[in-house]
This record gives C-alpha cells, structure tokens and sequence, in this order.
C-alpha cells in the first residue's frame, strides 16, 4: 500500500493521464519531490523553493495541508492526498506579474 | 483532451449564474458548472473569498467539497463562471494568467450594461478563443 495522489486534470498530461498515482510516505514536499522522479516536471507545478504554490491547494484525507503542518505535513501509506489548483481571476489587469509564476502551470 | 466548441446551459441554470452574480454585485462572484463533457446539469454557486469588485478567488474549502460531490456524481467540471461587474465579458490578463483548468470553459459574466452579457472561453498557454453558449 502506499500513499494515494490525486490529480488534477491540468496536470494528467504529466502522469500519462493517471488520475490516480502512488506516493512516497513521509513530508508532502518528500512527496512532490519523490513525485517528480516518476512523472518529471511536477514538482515544479506544484511547489516553488521547497514551498506549495500559493495557487495550488494541497489536502491530506479532507483537510487543507495549511491548516496542518503545511509542506512538513507527514503521510503514511493509505492516506488520500489530493493536489487541487486554485480557481481564480478577476477584472483588474494590472497586476499581471504577481501572478506570472502561474505560467509554469500553464505551459504544461 | 476533448475538443470544445460549445457549452449547453439549460434556462434554469443560466439564470441561477446570473442571479448569483447578481447578488454579489458590485463584486465579482464565482461558480462552477457541471455536467456531462459540454452539456451543463449542474450550478454550484461558489464564495469569493477576496470579496472585490475587481479580483476572484474561489472559497477553496468550497471548491474541495465540490469536486468531491463532482466525482461521486459522475459529473465533470464543465465550466467555471465569474462575473465582471464593470468591463467586458473577456478574459482580462489575470483571467488568462490563472487560468489553470485549461479543459474547462471559462464563462464570464459581464453586468457593466444593463442587460448581462454571457460569454464562453478556452483559455490555453494564454491562448483565448470563444466558445459558443446555448441556453436551453
């Protein structure tokens, strides 16, 4: 058994269209960068400098991993983690550049 | 990935989206429209938790609970709708920079004139090309 990822549909592209993938137990950043070696270039899409996207919500079982222990969060075999990227805009044009990190997620 | 040309928005829920983004004017409100590929059956009226007139951010507890109930019901996230109180129903440079779900259509709401204006979009690698809305 081991730690169950869910993927989002944007980035299904990176795991050959996997919903669902295995996952290393430990820290959710040891499990992004564990990730990565399976399915390289999602560590990247997912985190920034050891840290979770500000745009990317990541949830242990049902609960958002802000609200635990953030990327030093552990998970163990059987646990449920879910990577949802943040739904968000809006009409003002002006701040592009605060938000131009989000280019990496969208050039898959 | 599907290719989209259309969204089918039944009446009832068409109205529904309008009515939520009503309500939260002169702020912008969000949603997300399910159903089957491009036929929409569903409406979850969503929170912006920035609460602005210029600016969108999906209540992300929200969002969870939705995709959850999404899956359990063998629905897909067809659409993801938000309004723009005071400009045009196009996707701004902070609605294509966001834009992550790039297999959904991005509907906007524009209420600057009188009558709602409702448009449809892919946004892709900061691609934007209209989609078609049919109210049924």
């Amino acid at each position: 058994m081991a730690v169950k990822v869910k993927i989002p549909t944007p980035l299904q592209r990176l795991t050959q269209g996997k919903e669902e993938v295995d996952g290393a137990p430990g820290t959710i950043i040891n499990l992004v960068t564990e990730l990565d070696k399976k399915f390289p270039g999602i560590a990247e899409r997912i985190s920034e400098g050891g840290k979770v996207r500000r745009f990317v919500n990541v949830y242990v079982n049902e609960e958002d991993i802000r609200f635990l222990q953030a990327e030093a969060t552990v998970v163990k075999d059987g646990d449920e983690v879910s990577i949802v990227p943040a739904i968000a805009g809006g009409e003002n044009a002006y701040s592009v550049k605060r938000y131009s990190e989000k280019r990496n997620i969208l050039t898959l | 990935m599907a290719v989209v040309n259309y969204l089918t928005i039944p009446k009832h829920i068409f109205d529904e989206m309008i009515a939520h983004c009503k309500e939260a004017y002169p702020n912008e409100a969000c949603g997300i429209l399910a159903g089957k590929g491009n036929e929409v059956s569903k409406v979850y009226k969503m929170s912006n938790i920035e609460k602005s007139s210029v600016s969108y951010f999906m209540d992300s507890k929200e969002q969870f609970k939705v995709m959850k109930d999404m899956r359990e019901n063998n629905l897909s996230m067809s659409a993801i709708f938000h309004s723009h109180p005071s400009s045009p129903a196009y996707p701004s440079a902070k609605d294509v920079s966001l834009a992550f779900y790039d297999d959904c259509v991005y509907v906007i709401v524009s209420l600057m004139e009188q009558e709602p204006v409702v448009k449809g979009f892919l946004i892709r690698e900061g691609a934007i090309k209209e989609v078609r809305i049919s109210v049924k």
